[in-house]
Parts: C-alpha cells; structure tokens; sequence
C-alpha cells in the first residue's frame, strides 16, 4: 500500500535543477588559463559569517570583477576564526554553486497514483501552507503545530510559529547534541556552557578531551587554540576509545572502554581529593557540598576505575596529578555532542565538578566569563500564550528540560490507542531530520499521521521527500541574517549580508516567513519591508549602523565586567545555594542523584560491534555530503575495523560491508572497510552524515553508510531528555542483503 | 599495522592510485625507435664497412621499413602527448639535459635521412624507377654521390637513437624500476637485435642471413646477460628497488616477463636460430618474428611496470 | 633568495583545508588537487603513533622535472620556485615520470600543472593560500636566505625531516617532527 506521504527520490524535481546543471561547477573550472599567476586581481569582498557549522566565523565573500563569488575566507578582526575558515568554511562556496540545489518551491501531487512533486510558484506554495496552517489552527488549535529548526533560519520561523500560537519548538542541538552538558553545568556553576564554549584554551596548561575530538571536530577557534596550546608546550590529555587525532596529540592517551568514563571522573575526583590535588581556596570560598563529594568517591579509587575502564591505575593517578599541577589552567573539556549513553548529564555533572575542584571555572587557561553584545530587539507585538506548549509532550518526564525534546515532539505527533495525537502538522527549516534524529522508525511513523508537513531548505536532503510543500532559501551567500552575537573574550557583532543574488527562485528566510505570517494575517509581527531595516534599526541602538557594518564585517565591543574571577573575589553563582553545587540540590529535589554514579551499559553481545561515529574534518553532518569542493576531500564515509576483527571476519580493505543492528535494521547501502588499528576490537567506526538515500543528491546518494539509520534505540536521559544514541551494536553482512521489493 | 593513506581525497586521473601517464603508445614508439636504429645502424655500418655487395638487405632493402617505422613511432608519441598542438615547441630549444628533447632532434634530421637513403635504392629496387622532377634526379646523384658520408652520419645519429630510446626510462630516477644504469644498454641492445631480426627476415641470402642471425645471438646473450644483472642489481638494491624486483620475480609481471619477454622474445627464437646454423630448416620469419613481438612486450612491459614503482616516504 | 615551506606535523590536524583553499585559490578543477594529505599509522592498539602531513611539490633544488622537460616549459623562477608554462608545455608527460612525489598532473586541458608556492600571492607579498587558510597556523612559508624569516626560525630551532631524501632531488618542504 501506498502511504500517504511517500518518500519522493526521483520526481519531477528535476526539471528546475537540471534546467541550471552543470553550469556552475564547469565555470569553476573554465576559467583555468595558462598562466600559473591567477587571473583574477580585481576582487571586492562583502562580509558574511559561515553557515557550514555553528561556530559562526565571520569572513569575506570575494567577487571577482563580473560580480562571480570566488571565494570566501575568514575576517582578521573575528576572534572565531582569526582570520582564518575551516576547511568546510573554505569550502562553503560550493553550498552556494551546488548545482543540485532547490531552486523553486515544490508542491506534492498524486499522478496516477504516484506521488511526486511539481513545481510551484511562490504565491500558490504559500498559500498552500497559509491555507494548511489555517486548517490545522481552526481544527486542533494553533499549538498543533511544531517547528523543528536548526541554523539561521529558525530565528524567522520562531517568530512566526509564535505569532501563530505555537510553543513547541525544537531543534537537534539540545536533544541530539549538548543538552545534558547544559543541564549539568547548569546544576553545578549556575549557568550553562554555550557557544562557542569559553574555554581558555588558549593559555592553558592542561587541556583534558573526554571523547572531544577536536581537530576532527573542526569548530575553528577551538582547534587553534588547541594548535597553540601544543606550540606552547600545554599537556594535553585524552580519553577516546578510538585513536583520535586529538589523542595522536596529547601527552596522555587513555583508551578507554566505551561507555566507562563516569567510573574514569570519579576516580580522577577520589585521587584529586585523597591527593589534595584540588584548589583548596577555591573550593572552600566557592563550592557546596565538599565533604559529601568527598565521602562519596571514597572507595572509587583507581583500581576500582581500573577493572571498568581497562585504564592503568598508574596512568589514572598520574593523569590527574598533571590536572592538579597545572590547575587552575587546566580545562577538563565539557564536550559538546554529549548524548551518548543516557546517563549524559551525570557524565557532565562530574566533568563539572572536575573543573570546580580545580578551579577552572573563571579562571585564566580555564574557563573565562563570556559576553556578548546585548542587542534590543526589533519591535513586534506581543506573542499569544500557547494552551499547551513543547513541556506537555515531555508527558511528566525529563522535568529539567530547557527546551523542547525533538523524540518527545515526534512521539506526540503519533497517534496512541484511540488517543489522537497531539501534533498534527510540521514547519521544518534548516535540519535534515532523517539524518539527524534517532530512530527513523518512529520518525516515519510520525510523519505518516502529520496533517501537514512543509520543509524550507537549500538543497533536497533527505528531509524534503517527507513534505507536502518544499520551500527553497537562498544560501548564506546571498541573503541577509541576523546579526551574530555570540559570546567570546570580548563582545562582538557580526554581520552576514548578500554577495549575489539568490539563483533561481530561491529566497531569504526571513522573506518567506514573512510572506505566510501576512498570509495568515500575522504582518504585524514583520513590520519590515526588508531585513535590512531591522539590523540597521538594531545597529543604531548600540551606536553602529548597518552601513559601519557592511565595510567592516565584525565589530568589537566594551566588556562590562572582568574576563575572569579576581583572588577571593566574593561572587554569587546563580544556583540554589549561591555556590558550585557539587552536591546538586536541584537533582535531589527532583529525585535525581545529586553527586554522579557509575553505572554498567549494555555491551555488545556475540559478533556485534559497538556503533561508533564523529566527525570528519571538511564535513558537516549530512549537509556537506554534497557540497562539490567537499566532496573532493571526501565523498563517502568508510567503516573502521580493528585488523584482528577483520582477521576474523575475512575482510579486506576497501571491501564493501552492509551492516545489521541489534533490532535488525539493515544500512540501505554498503560501506567501504577500513581496517585500522585506530579502532578497538569491540567498536567500529564511521563518519556521521553519509548514506544519503535521496537521488537528487547527485555526488551524495548511496555514498558511504548512514549511522543514523542505524540508531533505532536511543537511551533517554532521566533528567532532561537527551537521545544516548552510542548504544548501537552492529554485525557485518559481506553479501548484499535481499532486500523486499519497494513498494 | 602500518598504514599509509590519502586522507584529503586525491584521485587524481593517470596518477592516482599509480602512475599511469604513459600508455601503450610510448612502448610503441621505444620499439619503433629501436627498430629503426638498428636498422640504421646496420647499414651504415656495413656500408662504412664497404659490404653493400654481400649485405644487400642490411644496407638497402631493410632500410625501407626504417622511415615507415620512424613515422609510426612519432604518430605514436604525438598520440600520447597531452597537450599535442604545442608539439612545434620541441624545436624552439635545445635542453642538453632532458633526453626528450635530444631525441626530438635526433628524430628531426635521422627521419628525412631515412627516407633519403632508402628513396636513393629505389632506382636498385625498381628497374627503370625515374624520378621526373629535374630536382629530385640531381638530389638523387648527390645521395649517391655521398654515400659514404652519409652513412657515417646515419650510423652516428642512429646510434644517439638507440641510446636515446634506451636511457630514455632510465633517466627517471624516480620510478625505482627504470633507475638503473643497465637498462639504457638493455634498451639499445634490444633495438639493435629487433633490427637485425627484420634483416634476417627480409634476407632473401642465405648467407646475409646466417651473419645477421650469429649477430642477433651475440645481442640475445648481451641482454639475457644484462637481465640477470639488472635483477641481482636490484635485490642489493633499497627496499623501493627490491619492490620494483617483486613485481617481476612474485608478482603480476612474473609470467608476462619471464614467459613471454625472455622464454618466448629471447631463449626461444635463440634455441631456433642456433638450429638453424646448423642447418635445421628454420622459416626465416619465426626468430624474426619471436625476436620483434619479445622486443615489443618487453617495452611495453617495463613501461607499466616503471609507473607502478614509486618511492616511499 | 630561497623560497621554502616548513609544515608542523605536531599541529597538522590532517582537516584539508590547505587543499580546498588551493583548489579554489588557483582554480584547479574539480577532481584534482596541488596538495594532499597523508596520515600515517604505525603500531598496534593502543601503542599508535600518528602523522599527518599537507604534501605538495617540494620545489627541489635539484629538480629532476626541470632537467628532464624537453621544451623548457618546467623551470626555476625567483626563489628556486619551479613552475610550468602552460603554453611552452607539450604534455610529453616526462616531468611527471620523473617527480619522486608525484607532484605533477596533467591538466584537462593538456599542460602540466602544479602547485607554484603561490607565486602570485608571494610577489604580492602574501603568503601562498593553503598557509593563508591553514587553521592550525601548522604552515610556515618564506625565505631561508633571510634568518629572520619565520621559516628559518623554526627551521633552527625543531627538528625536521624531508621526504624521500635519497632521491636526492634536495626537496625545500620540510616536515617539523
Ligand atoms: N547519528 C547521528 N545523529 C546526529 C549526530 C551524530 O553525530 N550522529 N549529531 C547530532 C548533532 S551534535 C547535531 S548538532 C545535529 C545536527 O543536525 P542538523 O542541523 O539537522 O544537521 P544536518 O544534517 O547538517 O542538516 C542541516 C539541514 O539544513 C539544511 N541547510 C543548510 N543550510 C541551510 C540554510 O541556510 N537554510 C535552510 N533553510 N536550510 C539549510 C541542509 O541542507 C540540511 O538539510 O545532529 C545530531 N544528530
Ligand atoms: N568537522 C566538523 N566539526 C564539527 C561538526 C561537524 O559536523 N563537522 N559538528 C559540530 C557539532 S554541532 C558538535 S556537537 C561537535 C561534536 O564534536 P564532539 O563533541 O567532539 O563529538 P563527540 O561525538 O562527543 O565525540 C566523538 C568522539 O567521541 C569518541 N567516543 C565514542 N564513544 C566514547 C566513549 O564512550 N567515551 C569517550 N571518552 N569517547 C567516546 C569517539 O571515538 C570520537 O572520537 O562537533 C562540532 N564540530
Ligand atoms: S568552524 Fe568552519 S564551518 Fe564552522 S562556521 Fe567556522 S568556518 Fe564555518
Ligand atoms: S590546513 Fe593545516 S592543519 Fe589542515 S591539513 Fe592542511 S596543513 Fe594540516
Ligand atoms: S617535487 Fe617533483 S615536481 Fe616538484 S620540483 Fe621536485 S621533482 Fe619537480
Ligand atoms: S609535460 Fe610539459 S612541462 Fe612536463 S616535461 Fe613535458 S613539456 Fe615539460
Ligand atoms: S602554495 Fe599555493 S599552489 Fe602550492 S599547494 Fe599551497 S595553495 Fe596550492
Ligand atoms: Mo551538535
């Protein structure tokens, strides 16, 4: 049977697309000339800051002199980058001349009862959508409605799922990524990590990376600062079961066993506190809850540490003597995509308490006290207040959720034993959902009950497939966005304006939520003929202008308070105690353990290997797997096996395996072997973001093998909902699996 | 477990994962090189040596293949030249130290003086050949006329070839294979004995060719001679070297080489020529033959085989 | 005046930024690359030892490419950069047969091209783009005839290796270890 919504590969699509084709990649590539002295010297330079990730770097979008981007590099005076992009920034252009790119709006039709998408002018996709969000608000209320975002985008959408009436709102960077380390450090220092982490690398003596992998990890300020940290001779210490590049660079390497490192913490916390290793001013005039942190790692010794994590008692003890000596410029990582087992916000209590005993936290080569520029908002009416909003789906658990569970939304947008569901209709803007959430099977399941789906997108991932009307945005090369005002040392705006025109029909977000709010009435909450308005109205307010800002791309701001705490400065965390919460009132108040305990995780039964996955240095996610001058580096994902595995099941480098999970779900396409030595014999390992299964993908489809698909079981966090998504086993299939006949 | 990998993608078309820039026309245009050098060389030697008379073949007849053999030679090359309409740029310089270019040159005065030399025997070969064009006949009378010059500077132009076609390879002390001192008279060698193969096969003189054949034995032993202590030279040699032997002595070239290339090109036809001195009857074109297709593989071979070796780092 | 690179394998993260911004600085098409990324790995789990290494052409001293090109089109410019001519360059491909490193490509469109240390950039006073974008700052270009250059610096003070030293081609892209 035909489900209603069917996911859309091939379709009508093509037409747009392929009206455009190759064109872009070959004018690249054409104006190659004999002379080995680049012909282009006429070059203007308009500022951006990078979408590729979430670090944000401001940089330069070069034009030559017919006004073709040629290419984008980082802004001197911007402290993410320093001048300089990561190699997915470098490569960003390629987002922008990709020529698989959506570039009209798509309507899905039914033709002789196959479903396809036809394209569609803008006026008649948003009324569409302006006609289903009217629907769906008349019949089940407004708050039917979620907004899954990720990226710029979201800010736009937000604006106008509020002004509709909608609360429930997520994105993957909180259930998939660094919620539980925000709860954690939320419970122990009163105030969450953020973006970009404050960590001092920088200056420090000491850098401890539990699972971090930075420099795979490619977040920018960070891997320079990790690189000048290793010119000046910083210890670097790192745990990862897997070889990572940041281990091939640290002093200590500790192997672990996966799924071990809260017993590796504790002991670390028992030797730093048997040995009086700890900050023993800091921790009197700052920290609650000493004596019962103590009392409670007592018998967690590094022996103890030893028989779970495989670490060498010696190697423990020395470890952490190295963290002693060189605290309070030491920084024990708090890591950043951190759902891993379930048990994550424990994991992350004790890597903040790590850091409270030794004193890192606002302190120089530790953690430094962030700002950022407070920008006044644009003037909009107020929002309704929603009925119900995202904390009604959580149904009771996860009570110290900061913001909506992307698994709890889907959930609620399936129907329950005669109970309808809650949701009934899906905005989606800037994240690939199929790729990025875990278990696909309840996220299809979900999606088939949906009223009404609509995806805004630049390229047709995965995600698009799903939708009833697909909207094209512009790349981050061709539109204004928000102003950036993430924290660092110093405050600091940055501005991302267009270096061309949006190609094809494709448009800004801000634009398209603005369209559907005066088509739903809601004008009033977009009182702008263009974006660009509101930045210059909001420069002004902190003594800028947007004309200041298009000439210098970043601007830096005053501190208004110290960059780190002063000797016995007297200072007020926001907890409820006032201190570093080592023992966590919050947590005992909501029946949570209030100091961390190891506990076992399920291991990998006969034959199966433990899922392992990150990053790729000139990836990101599923969004770069098509991107042409990425894909040049790397277009497919490989799957690293220990040489004895390997032994034991035949396989050769470069052998294609399919791969089987605990609950029996197959990968839709095989995977090139690795064998490596850089891998345990327990786990394998892949790079997060392949497996495209959509053909419009034309570099990405069936390249490399999807992790996420295979993560069918993620383990809830207790306390605030995260996905542990590492408890994913798999065994090989040499053959081609037979695989039923689509339907 | 070692490893070594690219991790930033590379793949680039005729390089990755090896070598492979020059295809089959390159040991094409090495054999047809070879060939007609000793061709050459043969004649104007024995006409240097005065024995046009008892050499007929050797000094006129054989030397007609020479111009068509050089001609397909540098169709061959051209063919495999990337960028083939800058082609005239060879001749805008003189490098004394790429071998390419003195080949080049020696190509650009050695061709036209094959087809001079050979064109002045077509009066012989053609009774009542006229060459109508007042011009070409006094062309003709200096040929003749300067016979023996001529020849020396055929012999010595074509033995510049025979070297040239030979060091060629060995010039690149990058691919660890062709990096040695042996394979440049190897080469030569080679031709010398393809030229004297095709003499014995077009000898229609059973005497002409019973001396070409006891030449080519002595350049078949010179060679077998010369692999052996190309192969001992190279297991004494660096690991990148005792790879390249790898290759031929336990790998994808062992069978092609040792069976083809010297069982079949050299031991062979040399077995068959030995009979034939002493007087089996032999049909003069198999050695011929066996000698020419043995020449050919072994450039091809050593070509692709060259291109896979490589230094480690 | 000699134009050299040293890269710090110490720093190198292996991301490949260095060869995405030359892509894109020179223009180099889709599917070829001046510069390239090892990683190496020796041991066995977890006695692992790790290097990665941005390779390109090593602008040899004793270039064995120039030597050999018949028609003049592979040289040395300022600085003992070795370049190609494009329009001088018959593709006969023996530059690329003779570079231990395999450094060379033929172009799609028929010359032979390499990296050229970013000549352009250099003249101009720049550094070569994939130093330019190198993340980790893992790259030092300049000139070793001047000791105060950065690259003489930390040439003088760490220690490196070259690659494939018995070729003797005398490469000028120094791995710092
Ligand atoms: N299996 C597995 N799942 C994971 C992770 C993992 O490692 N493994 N990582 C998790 C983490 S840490 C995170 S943060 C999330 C990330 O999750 P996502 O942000 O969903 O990741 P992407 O796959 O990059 O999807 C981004 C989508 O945005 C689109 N896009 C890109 N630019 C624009 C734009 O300018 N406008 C619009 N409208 N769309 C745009 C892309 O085409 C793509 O469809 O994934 C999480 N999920
Ligand atoms: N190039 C690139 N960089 C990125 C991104 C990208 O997509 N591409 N995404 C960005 C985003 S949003 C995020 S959240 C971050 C994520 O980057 P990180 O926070 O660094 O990612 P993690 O997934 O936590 O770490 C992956 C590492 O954890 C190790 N690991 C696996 N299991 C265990 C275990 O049980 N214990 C320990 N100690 N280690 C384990 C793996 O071997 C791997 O080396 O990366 C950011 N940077
Ligand atoms: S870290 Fe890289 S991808 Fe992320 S914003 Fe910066 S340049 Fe872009
Ligand atoms: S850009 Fe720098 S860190 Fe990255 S691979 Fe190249 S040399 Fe290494
Ligand atoms: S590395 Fe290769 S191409 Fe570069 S100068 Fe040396 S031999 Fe020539
Ligand atoms: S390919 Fe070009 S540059 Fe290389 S040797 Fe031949 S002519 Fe010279
Ligand atoms: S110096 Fe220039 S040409 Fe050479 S690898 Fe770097 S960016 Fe490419
Ligand atoms: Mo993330």
């Amino acid at each position: 049977m035909a489900s209603r919504r069917d996911f859309i590969k091939i379709s009508a699509l093509g037409i747009g697309g392929m009206a455009l084709g190759a064109g872009a990649l070959k004018l690249l590539a054409e104006d190659s000339t004999f002379d080995p002295f680049s012909p282009i010297t006429q070059f203007s330079r308009i500022p951006t800051y990078c979408e590729v990730c979430f670090w944000k770097c401001a940089g330069w979008t070069y034009t030559d002199d017919k006004g073709k981007i040629v290419k984008v590099i980082g802004n001197d005076e911007d402290p993410h980058c320093n001048g300089r992009l990561c190699p997915r920034g470098t490569g960003g252009i390629g987002m922008y001349y990709d020529e698989d790119r959506l570039l009209t709006p798509l309507v899905r039709v039914s033709e002789n009862g196959k479903q396809t998408f036809r394209q569609a002018s803008w006026e008649e996709a948003l009324g569409i959508v302006a006609e289903n969000l009217k629907k769906i608000a008349d019949k089940y209320g407004p708050e039917s409605l979620a907004l899954f975002k990720h990226g710029s985008s979201g800010h736009y959408f937000e604006q106008l799922v509020k002004a509709y009436g909608s609360g429930n709102i997520v994105s993957p960077s909180y259930a998939q990524c660094r919620g539980p380390r925000e709860v954690g450090w939320k419970a122990t220092f009163g105030t969450t990590v953020g973006s970009p982490e404050p960590t001092d690398i920088r200056d420090t003596r000491c850098l401890v990376l539990i699972g971090s992998h930075i420099g795979e990890n490619m977040h920018n300020g960070q891997v320079q600062e990790m690189s000048e940290a290793i010119d000046r001779g910083a210890d670097i210490i790192t745990v990862d079961p897997r070889y990572s590049t940041a281990a091939s660079k640290s002093r200590h390497w500790l192997p672990i066993k996966p799924a071990t490192d809260l017993a590796l913490l504790l002991a670390w916390i028992h030797v730093i506190i048997n040995e009086e290793l700890y900050d023993k001013g800091y921790v009197e005039q700052y920290t609650f809850g000493f004596d019962r942190l103590k009392q409670h790692v007592r018998r967690m010794t590094p022996e103890w540490a030893y028989g779970i994590t495989g670490i060498q008692p010696k190697a423990i003890r020395e470890t952490a003597r190295l963290m002693g000596s060189a605290a309070p410029s030491v920084i024990v990582h708090p890591g950043r995509h951190v759902t891993w087992y379930g048990d994550d916000t424990q994991r992350s209590r004790a890597i903040a308490i790590l850091n409270a005993l030794l004193g890192s936290w606002g302190r120089r080569g530790g953690f430094y006290f962030d700002e950022s520029v407070r920008l006044p908002e644009f003037p909009i009416p107020e929002f309704p207040e929603p009925k119900w909003d995202w904390r009604a789906t959580l149904d009771g658990r996860f009570p110290l959720a900061a913001t909506g569970i992307s698994n709890a939304m889907i959930e609620a947008s399936i129907p329950k034993e005669g109970k309808d569901s809650r949701i009934k209709g899906w905005f989606v803007s800037g994240t690939n959902l199929p790729l990025t959430i875990p278990n696909r099977p309840q996220l299809e399941e979900a999606i088939q009950a949906l009223d009404f789906m609509v995806v805004v997108d630049t390229m047709p991932m995965e995600v698009t497939g799903y939708a009833d009307v697909v909207l094209p945005e512009c790349t981050y090369f061709e539109r204004y966005d928000e102003l950036r005002t993430s924290p660092h040392r110093e405050p600091y705006l940055a501005l991302r304006m267009p270096a061309a025109a949006p190609k094809g029909d494709s448009k800004p977000a801000w634009w398209i939520a603005k369209q559907i709010a005066e088509k739903l009435g809601l004008g009033s909450y977009f009182p702008y003929e263009d974006f660009k308005e509101v930045l210059d109205w909001q420069l002004k307010q902190v003594g800028s202008s947007l004309e200041e800002m298009q000439k210098a791309g970043v601007k830096q701001f005053e501190r208004r308070s110290p960059l780190y705490l002063k000797e016995n400065e007297p200072f007020t965390f926001r907890t409820s105690t006032g201190k570093i919460e080592l023992y966590s009132k919050e947590f005992e108040q909501y029946g949570f353990a209030p100091l961390p305990n190891y506990t076992p995780h399920p291991e990998p039964p006969d034959n199966y290997y433990r899922l392992n996955y990150g990053r790729a240095p000139m990836h990101t996610f599923s969004r770069t797997s098509n991107n042409p001058n990425l894909t040049d580096l790397m277009d497919e994902n490989d799957l690293w096996v220990n040489p004895k595995v390997a032994r034991i099941w035949g396989m050769k480098n470069g052998q294609e395996v399919w791969l089987r999970n605990q609950d029996g779900v197959i990968s839709s396409f095989p995977i090139k072997v690795r064998i490596t030595e850089r891998i345990r014999w327990d786990s394998v390992y892949m790079v997060h973001g392949f497996g495209h299964n959509n053909k419009k993908l034309s570099r990405a489809f069936g390249k490399g093998a999807s992790d996420s698909e295979l993560i069918t079981n993620p383990v809830p966090d207790p306390i605030m909902g995260g996905t542990g998504m590492r408890g994913t086993f798999v065994t090989f299939l040499l053959e081609e699996p037979i695989k039923a006949v689509e339907s | 477990m070692n490893e070594e990998i690219i991790i930033s993608g590379r793949n680039i078309p005729m390089v990755d994962p090896h070598l492979n820039i020059w295809h089959w026309p390159i040991s094409v245009y090495l054999f047809l090189g070879g060939l007609a050098a000793g061709i050459l060389f043969f004649a104007g030697l024995y006409t240097i040596l005065g024995r046009d008379k008892n050499l007929p073949t050797a000094v006129k007849w054989s030397t007609f293949v020479a111009p068509f053999a050089l001609v397909l030679g540098l169709i061959a090359l051209f063919v495999d030249l990337k960028h083939q309409w800058y082609f005239w740029r060879l001749y805008t310089t003189i490098r004394i130290e790429s071998p390419m270019s003195w080949g080049a040159w020696v190509l650009l005065f050695i061709t036209p003086l094959s087809f001079v030399w050979s064109a002045s025997y077509l009066g012989e070969l053609i009774p009542g050949w006229d060459w109508k064009l007042g011009i070409l006949k006094r062309f003709d009378r200096w040929v003749q006329a300067n016979r023996l010059p001529l020849a020396w500077i055929m012999a010595i132009l074509s033995l510049i070839l025979g070297i040239y076609t030979g060091i060629l390879l060995s010039a690149f002390n990058a691919r660890p294979l062709w990096n040695t001192a042996l394979l440049g008279p190897l080469f030569l060698t080679s031709g010398l004995s393809t030229g004297a193969a095709a003499i014995m096969w077009m000898s229609g003189k059973k005497d002409e060719r019973q001396f070409f054949t006891r030449i080519d034995l002595i350049l078949i032993a010179i060679e077998l001679f010369f692999i052996i202590h190309l192969f001992m030279g190279f297991l004494a040699g660096p690991e990148v070297q005792l790879e390249a032997a790898e290759l031929f002595l336990n790998g994808p070239f062992t069978l092609p080489f040792w069976g083809l290339v010297v069982g079949l090109g050299l031991i062979l036809p040399a077995i068959l020529e030995m009979l034939e001195l002493r007087g089996w009857k032999i049909p003069a074109a198999l050695p011929a033959l066996l000698i020419l297709i043995g020449g050919l593989l072994f450039r091809i071979i050593i070509v692709e085989a060259g291109e896979i070796t490589r230094y480690l780092y | 005046m000699r134009y050299a690179m040293a890269i710090d394998t110490k720093k190198c993260v292996g991301c490949s930024d260095c060869v995405v911004a030359c892509q894109i600085e020179n223009n180099v098409p889709v599917g070829y690359c001046r510069d390239w990324v090892t990683e190496t790995v020796h041991g066995s789990y977890p006695n692992l030892e790790l290097e990665l290494r941005s390779e390109r052409c090593n602008h040899c001293d004793n270039a064995p490419c120039v030597r050999c090109c018949p028609t003049g089109a592979s040289y040395i410019a300022e600085g003992g950069i070795v370049l190609v001519e494009g329009d001088k360059c018959i593709g006969c491909g023996a530059c690329i047969e003779s570079c231990p490193y395999d450094a060379r490509f033929s172009h799609p469109e028929g010359y032979v091209d390499k990296c050229t240390f970013c000549i352009h950039r250099v003249r101009k006073g720049q550094e070569p783009a994939c130093v330019s974008a190198c993340p980790t700052h893992c790259m030092y270009f300049g000139d070793l005839d001047d000791p105060a250059s950065d690259i003489s610096r930390v040439l003088k003070n760490r220690k490196y290796k070259v690659l494939a030293p018995e070729a003797g081609t005398k490469p000028q892209v120094y791995y710092l270890v």
